[in-house]
């Protein structure tokens, strides 16, 4: 039905007819107070907040109104009881209640009256200060998850190179950002900011970010399933394609063979085909092993996992087929890929982690399955039809870029539903939050993913266009998202699953180090970027000479290096951390077992 | 019967199919439409040089920061004549060999300027040239990297007749008595670059011209320059080879401070090299002419601009002078 109606939208819009469009430069001068980017943003802001108050306190009147009612029946029913009884009894409940309430404690029920000493020489230190004093002290992590030994060096090889792709990934990304501020930094072709540049964001997306989910996911699925993983030697050989894929394709883009500069999409085929490989192998693997679940229902997790995995190979597929990638045809299917990248893959797949790590971590069931399964079905429905959203006013038909749009803001249903979802589940649990390492990950990343996701949505619209297409602003964006949502939320899991398995906790100081250098610095990031963009933007409305706008760029350039240097920072922290994590000794446990146990001895 | 929640095989099949319909709906189906398209009457096809200097273009991945589209909307009428059309990528949106597909040309960030017309706004080769062994050579400001590894230092003895020299101060090289000889890969690249120009279509058939708030042709000819940017139009037109400084580069571009021809009181030979160009001195590259450019208007602004800057003293250039200067190139 979508389908006939798409249609003869084209047949009715002939080629030259979406150029029937011209559209004058919006009147800048009051960009921010039109229907402006930030005005939109600010109402709908507005907006929501009065209707949650509106609906808190309405329903908070609603439970009083049920509470006094509740209430007062109960008081009705012990009258009537008083007057029935007996006086002998009504004084032996006086005399009871007047002794408890007099009743206190000396102080000694626990120690007894005996004088304390340390005669075998147990205690090292004693203090009456807490460690640290500006900050809550770290819950230790004491459940430990029985993990059958393949399936926990599974998670460590994969959740391993992730590490190491996150901290190589990120130090070219860097590097290409130092080049902004001295672009004559080096003269070598292997290192010039053209061909780093896509081995900047693949490497972050194939090597980090996907090997880190499908690391964590194994866990998800193997648990959620409650049964092991279908093939371990399925699992290795997905990790080595995939491994090999980064490698080789970023050497085949430091020197010179890029598939044809399509973002993401610039490791030739027979290297992508080997990514896509090892995304079959692990589909396959993933879907055995929840066709062998021993409960009837499929865990929501899982239905993002598969779903995320089996839309990727799709995605991958159409993306390198030639017959229809000619002249535009290939415009068409570079945004369609570049977005379902994301959020097919990415954002699909992330979402079906938190659906488990989140209510583990907090110890308590997700908010709303239902809203779960709306927020999946409609992340395909929404997301898949977005991609032309990156080249609105472009000479792609008009139709292409209205559908995008319209389903941009479409994608408002499941980020709502999924951010909902998410702070629910945490609602009760806020006090949590700074007594642990785990949760802060999650609440910034849940945050962003509202945050993130909505400006995502208003910046596809037309007036917004104007202003931020082509400037930085997009990469402002970017990192605010696979950044803000995909890689916090990953780092949050990895925090929450990993002393789980190998009994080794990093340090909270080592956490809370990574956190905030990682958080500071994406904002810096952000920010400056967003603000240049629009300046820049303006000024090519403006119709200024182009180079003025590479000059006004400078300083938002140059903060741009000092939050990108904090990020990389925060990954070396986290790398360390990581090592903590999985490290050989077994200082802690010897240590404290064999004590505890003298003293109760 | 929809029980996704027990029934794996269902789930992944009904999620599979349904992105699968919406991606041919939205993705497939578009782009096979879009092969149909047929190249612009009066087109050009790329000869073998241009696109090896387009497959350049694509290993140095220069999309990351140019694009190569003019947006249907105002602001992007700097870029080019009009909108750019789907046909216009007929001949270089090509799969490039077995191992890769069509350039990714429309690009998505414009960290640099849009090249759809760089040919015509940049039509001279040293130019290219130098401002590809190093921008910051031509653009102080500019923040693009160096591709040295385009070209060659050479001794003297060394150079053949068939070398192209490109004319480097010597501090800038290693050996600084050495020639800086572009290499092949920079020869086609520049030819690819010069032959990025919009076919024109004609006023009738040309989709939707943009209105523009800058370029006010249809002003009656007058004797003030209509409060035209003279500085503006300078920099955007000229100043990437006479600098903004007016200094030009030596060996490669001519200074305009100071210069007999800028600073005659009768403006006649400034405006008519401006309309025509000009290649008459072996020391330096080769000036295009802008009578198809620019209009009367602006070459007084940009004439005026240059004859009272830097020390220059000379009187105002009027639009009437340069379309008088016009119409005589024209009958001639």
């Amino acid at each position: 039905m979508k389908r006939t109606i798409l249609s003869t939208l084209v047949l009715f819009f002939p080629f030259r007819e979406t150029f029937a469009q011209t559209v004058p430069n919006p009147e800048i001068n009051q960009w921010w107070s039109s229907p402006g980017i930030i005005g939109t943003a600010l109402l709908i802001a507005v907006v929501s907040f009065v209707a949650i108050l509106i609906i808190g306190s309405r329903l908070s009147a609603f439970i009083q109104g049920l509470q006094n009612h509740s209430e007062k029946r109960e008081k009705e029913e012990l009258k009537s009881q008083l007057v029935n009884w007996e006086e002998e009894d009504l004084d032996w409940v006086l005399e009871k209640r007047k002794a408890a309430k007099k009743y206190r404690l000396t102080g000694t029920e626990l120690s007894g009256r005996e004088i304390s000493g340390d005669q075998r020489g147990l205690i090292a230190k004693v203090t009456q200060d807490p460690e640290n004093p500006l900050v809550d002290e770290k819950k230790q992590e004491t459940l430990r998850l029985e993990t059958p030994e393949p399936l926990r060096n599974l998670m460590v090889w994969y959740l391993g190179a992730a590490v190491f792709w996150l901290v190589f990934g990120t130090l070219v990304g860097q590097y290409v950002g130092m080049k902004f501020i001295w672009p004559e930094m080096d003269q070598s072709s292997w290192l010039s900011f053209g061909r780093l540049r896509p081995v900047h964001t693949n490497t972050v997306f194939w090597g980090w970010a996907s090997m880190a989910m499908v690391g964590l996911g194994y866990f998800v699925m193997s648990r959620t399933s409650n049964t092991r993983i279908y093939s371990y030697s399925l699992a290795k050989t997905a990790w080595y394609l995939m491994n090999l894929t980064v490698v080789l394709g970023n050497l085949l883009l430091m020197n010179g063979v890029n598939n044809g500069g399509g973002e993401y999409r610039e490791y030739i085929w027979p290297v992508a085909l080997l990514f896509a490989a090892g995304l079959i192998l692990t589909f396959y693997n993933f879907y055995k092993t929840v066709a062998n679940r021993k409960i009837s229902e499929i865990y929501i997790s899982n239905w993002y996992l598969l779903g995320g995995l089996i839309w990727t190979i799709t995605l991958v597929v159409l993306g390198y087929i030639p017959t229809f990638q000619d002249g535009l045809g290939e415009t068409v299917i570079q945004g369609y890929y570049m977005h379902q990248g994301v959020g097919m893959w990415f954002m699909t797949f992330t979402l079906g982690l938190i659906y488990y790590y989140l209510p583990t971590s907090l110890n308590k069931p997700i908010y709303s399955y239902s809203l779960g399964v709306l927020a999946f079905w409609t992340q395909m429905l929404f997301y898949t039809l977005i991609g032309t959203h990156h080249f609105v006013f472009s000479p792609l038909p008009w139709w292409l870029q209205t559908v995008a749009i319209v389903f941009s803001a479409g994608m408002f249903i499941p980020v709502l539903s999924g951010t909902t979802n998410f702070l629910m589940t945490m609602k009760g649990s806020w006090s949590a939050i700074s007594k642990s390492y785990v949760l802060p990950f999650f609440l910034v990343g849940i945050v962003f993913y509202f945050v993130g996701s909505t400006q995502g949505s208003l910046q596809a619209f037309r007036l917004t266009n104007f202003i931020w297409h082509f400037t930085d602003f997009n990469v402002a964006h970017s990192h605010m998202t696979m950044y803000g949502i995909i890689t916090f939320i990953l780092w949050a899991c990895i925090y929450a699953i990993m002393p789980k398995v190998t009994g080794k906790e990093p340090s909270g100081l080592g956490v809370g180090i990574h956190f905030w250098l990682a958080f500071v610095g994406l904002f810096a990031y952000m920010i400056s970027l967003m603000a240049g963009g629009t300046f820049r933007g303006l000024s090519w409305i403006e119709g200024e000479s182009f180079i003025n706008s590479v000059i006004l760029m400078q300083p938002y350039w140059v903060w741009r290096a000092i939050g990108g240097s904090l990020m990389f920072v925060s990954h070396l922290v986290f790398g360390y951390n990581f090592l903590q994590m999985n490290r050989c000794e077994k200082i802690t446990k010897s240590h404290t077992s064999p004590a505890i146990s003298s003293v109760h001895a | 019967m929809f029980d996704f929640h027990k029934n794996h095989k269902l789930l992944v099949i009904t999620s599979f199919l349904g992105f699968a319909i919406l991606s041919t709906v939205i993705a497939v189906f578009p782009a096979l439409q879009l092969q149909k398209v047929q190249p612009l009457p009066g087109m050009k096809e790329m000869s073998s040089e241009e696109l090896k200097g387009l497959q350049v273009y694509v290993s140095e991945n220069c999309m990351a920061c140019h694009t190569q589209q003019v947006r249907n909307i105002e602001m992007d009428h700097v870029w080019g004549q009009r909108p750019s059309l789907a046909s216009d990528y007929y001949y270089s949106k090509q799969r490039q060999d077995l191992w890769r597909q069509s350039p990714s040309l429309l690009g998505s960030e414009r960290t640099g300027p849009d090249l759809t017309e760089v040919g015509k706004r940049q039509p001279g080769k040293e130019w290219h040239l130098l401002h590809l062994f190093n921008p910051r050579i031509v653009v102080k400001e500019s923040v693009m990297p160096s591709y040295p590894w385009l070209f060659e230092e050479k001794s003297p003895a060394m150079v053949t007749q068939k070398d192209v020299i490109v004319p480097v101060p010597g501090e800038l090289l290693k050996k600084p008595d050495h020639k800086l000889v572009a290499k092949k890969e920079a020869l086609e690249l520049v030819a690819y670059l010069q032959s990025l120009v919009q076919t024109n279509l004609g006023e009738d058939l040309s989709p939707d011209f943009i209105p523009s708030t800058r370029r006010k042709s249809e002003y009656p000819i007058g004797n003030t320059n209509l409060g035209l940017d003279g500085l503006q139009l300078y920099t955007e037109t000229c100043s990437a080879c006479h600098q903004p400084n007016g200094e030009g580069i030596a060996g490669a571009f001519p200074p305009l401070v100071g210069s007999k021809i800028v600073n005659d009181p009768d403006p006649n030979i400034l405006v008519q090299i401006i309309l025509s160009g000009y290649d008459a001195r072996p020391e330096f590259g080769v000036m295009p002419g802008f009578a198809d450019l620019l209009t009367d208007e602006e070459i007084s602004a940009i004439a005026t601009h240059e004859r009272q800057s830097w020390g220059n003293q000379a009187p105002d250039v009027t639009p009437r002078q340069v379309a008088e200067i016009r119409k005589f190139i024209l009958n001639q």
